[in-house]
């Protein structure tokens, strides 16, 4: 069909987008063989903008976004693929081409770039008071002196709702609610103005009220801060609150993805439209739902044929078996990776 | 959903003024300091065949509350009637080991972690079978025949019988812990957040299953969980709870879309919709959940609470039943006026 040279893009294509990633590979190597658990992922996210990475476990929404941070865990490792970054200071960067432990990158990472994650509990030390935390984080990428640091910790850790901020900066995380605990989080995740921030499940482990808190103060500080976001997470409700754009994951690949109203009323892929399906709704009356068959597989050396394929109601014998589909471009904002909506097959 | 049944005249378990407390040791000589209030004056009523949905955040005492009922946890105070179609009725709150024992067979409990629930030294045969062993309610050659038949009634196959729990996915191993709530063929199953650590295309699958499960065996579910649309799904009644007590309770439509009590309003309005049309004017309540250990005088919700006035923070108000079997223990019940979904 279209032989446009470009891989088509999740996001709106502007040349100017904050982050941009290009045919991501990132592959664990097992003894068991090449688990490939991102395998060719092309998105962008346009300066304050926020892009929701919506899938199941296993299907390399996490990976991808510590390969941006250069994160990768033992014995993952990018095989293929770009991730280019606007730098405020440096202008624009190549991620994977930084040593990821080197310094170039950790000026971006924690300062330009920050995440925050399910469970704050495992990213905080539980040896050091929060104060010391936060300033630390400062410290660290800032030129102030500890006075200032520990000035600008007490603001930010008021600025997202902490009651006594003063007190809470003796306190170890510990002391703290789960809630809470996010909140400092997000106050360090923010300690240094980043331009992008990688929210991983961010309000997955909180009660409901909680999320709702969590939720609103991360679109506050958005606007604040003029930062844009990679809301990473498997709720649509989340997704659909939070989100100006959506990317659906599948096994290491986007298979849709577009602005959030365009892929909520009007999926294309058969994962994203059973998906939607699959969930229960407030206030709608279901006897049964309409679950997807079988479960994610394991993408150890998986073929290059359709990923969704033995549970695909909608599969085409002698096509969708014969190779993989590419991320095509429906219309200028909303992309499939599906042969009944296109025949182009993915490139090598 | 919510089709009407007739209602039973006598319910299968009768909770009444039921009391869990934790004490709080301090100290060298763990002197008790005070009193973790984990379920505070619950009385709740489950017919035969239905199922209620216990809903709440974190320290609610839903949890303590389920498990009060199967009897992992001797009650405070209070009484649990059962009553079993050709059997005395028994009081669990204070029945002994040994009566307990002949009535363990009709109630069971699904658990949350389907990782952390299942020994990984057992295959799928021991542990399907183990209640069979421990009630010793099959003679031991027809253990296996029975766990075999489980084991397709739940959705997994035969073959399956001699593998580890590591072998399966989340969802599989979920199938594993449903086959082994049904092996002695209980009436009233307890089910902790069994959906909340499954993926959402593998929650829709086990959701089907447990109502299909409910029809072909009669089964009678507590269903406890923190995600309102997966009770509202599966619920025919819904109790919601905060800091150890019952706030709400009633037919689960009616619940949802003409709530009384603004705390469940708030939860309502909390969850997430996927409609980014619905984006919107939500609630959202100032604080956390109250601390069972030390909860607010008066009503306790009023510290969250928009609609609190004087007498919330003095006086606790009382369950009043307003509609048939609907009610709240909320001052203002009638006054105000509550969104629902």
């Amino acid at each position: 069909m279209t032989t446009s040279g470009s891989a088509p893009q999740a996001g709106p294509n502007t040349a100017e987008a904050l982050l941009t990633v290009q045919g991501l590979k990132t592959w664990f190597h097992t003894d068991d063989g090449i688990l490939k658990a991102v395998d060719g992922v092309d998105f962008s996210v346009p300066a304050c903008s926020t892009l929701g990475l919506i899938g199941e476990s296993g299907c390399g929404k996490s990976v991808t976004a510590r390969s941006i941070l250069g994160i990768v865990p033992r014995p993952g490792r990018i095989e293929a693929g770009t991730i280019t970054f606007q730098s405020q200071e440096q202008g624009s960067v190549e991620l994977t081409a930084m040593d990821p432990t080197g310094r170039e990158i950790r000026s971006i990472r924690g300062r330009e770039i920050t995440m925050i994650f399910q469970e704050p509990m495992s990213s905080l030390s539980p040896v050091h008071s929060i104060g010391n935390q936060l300033s630390e984080t400062i410290l660290l990428h800032m030129s102030v002196d500890r006075r200032e640091a520990m000035e600008r910790s007490h603001e930010l850790l008021d600025r997202v709702g902490i009651p006594d901020p003063g007190q809470r900066l003796q306190e170890f995380p510990h002391h703290l609610s789960g809630g809470m605990r996010q909140r400092v989080m997000i106050a360090m995740a923010l300690s240094c103005r980043p331009s992008l921030l990688i929210a991983d499940e961010p309000t997955t482990a909180l009660d409901v009220t909680v999320q709702a808190q969590i939720l609103e103060l991360i679109r506050e500080l958005q606007a604040e801060h003029q930062m844009a976001v990679l809301f990473i997470t498997h709720d649509l409700g989340v997704i659909a609150e939070t989100c100006d754009h959506v990317a659906v994951m599948y096994l290491g690949r986007i298979v849709e993805a577009g602005p959030v109203r365009e892929i909520f009323h009007n999926p294309r892929h058969p994962y994203t439209i059973r998906l939607m399906e699959s969930i229960p709704r407030l206030g709608e009356e279901r006897s049964r739902l309409n679950a997807i068959a079988g479960t994610v597989p394991i993408p150890l050396d998986p073929p290059a044929i359709c990923s969704f394929l033995d549970r695909c109601p909608d599969q085409m014998e002698g096509v969708c078996d014969q190779a993989m589909p590419a991320l095509v471009q429906l219309h200028p904002h909303h992309s499939v990776r599906c042969f009944l909506h296109s025949q182009e097959v993915e490139g090598p | 959903m919510t089709d009407e049944r007739a209602p039973t005249p006598a319910p299968l378990l009768q909770i009444e003024s039921l009391h869990k407390y934790f004490p709080v040791q301090k100290g060298l000589l763990r002197r008790v300091v005070g009193q973790v209030r984990a379920v505070d004056g619950v009385d709740l009523e489950l017919a035969s065949g239905e199922t209620l949905g216990l809903v709440g955040e974190s320290g609610s005492g839903k949890t303590t509350l389920g498990r009060c009922v199967v009897r992992a946890q001797q009650p405070t105070s209070g009484a649990i009637r059962l009553d079993i179609e050709g059997r005395d009725p028994i009081d669990l709150a204070v029945a002994s080991q040994s009566e307990l024992r002949t009535y363990r067979q009709h109630m069971s409990m699904i658990f949350q972690d389907p990782f952390l629930s299942l020994d990984p030294r057992w295959t799928v045969l021991d542990i399907v079978s183990e209640p069979l062993r421990k009630l010793q309610i099959v003679k031991a050659g027809e253990a296996e025949d029975r766990v075999r038949a489980l084991i397709e009634v739940v959705g997994l196959e035969a073959q399956h019988l001699h593998r580890y729990p590591h072998a399966f996915s989340g969802g599989q191993r979920q199938r594993i812990g449903i086959a082994r709530a049904l092996a002695t063929n209980p009436k009233l199953i307890v089910a902790d957040e069994p959906v909340s650590a499954l993926d959402v295309s593998i929650q829709a699958q086990i959701l089907n299953t447990l109502k299909d499960l409910q029809q072909e065996f009669s089964l009678t579910y507590l269903f406890i969980a923190h995600d309102l649309s997966v009770v509202e799904h599966i619920s025919d009644r819904v109790a919601v709870m905060y800091c150890g007590r019952v706030v709400e309770s009633g037919p689960t439509r009616r619940l949802f879309h003409q709530p009384l009590h603004p705390y469940t309003e708030a939860l309502l309005s909390a969850v997430p919709q996927p409609d980014p049309d619905r984006r919107s004017d939500r609630i959202i309540l100032p604080g956390e959940v109250a601390n069972p250990a030390n909860p607010p005088a008066g009503c306790h919700f009023h510290p969250r609470c928009s609609y609190a006035r004087d007498i919330c923070r003095s006086e606790d108000p009382p369950y009043v039943n307003w509609e048939e079997d609907h009610g709240a223990a909320c001052h203002f019940s009638t006054e105000i006026e509550l969104q629902g979904v």
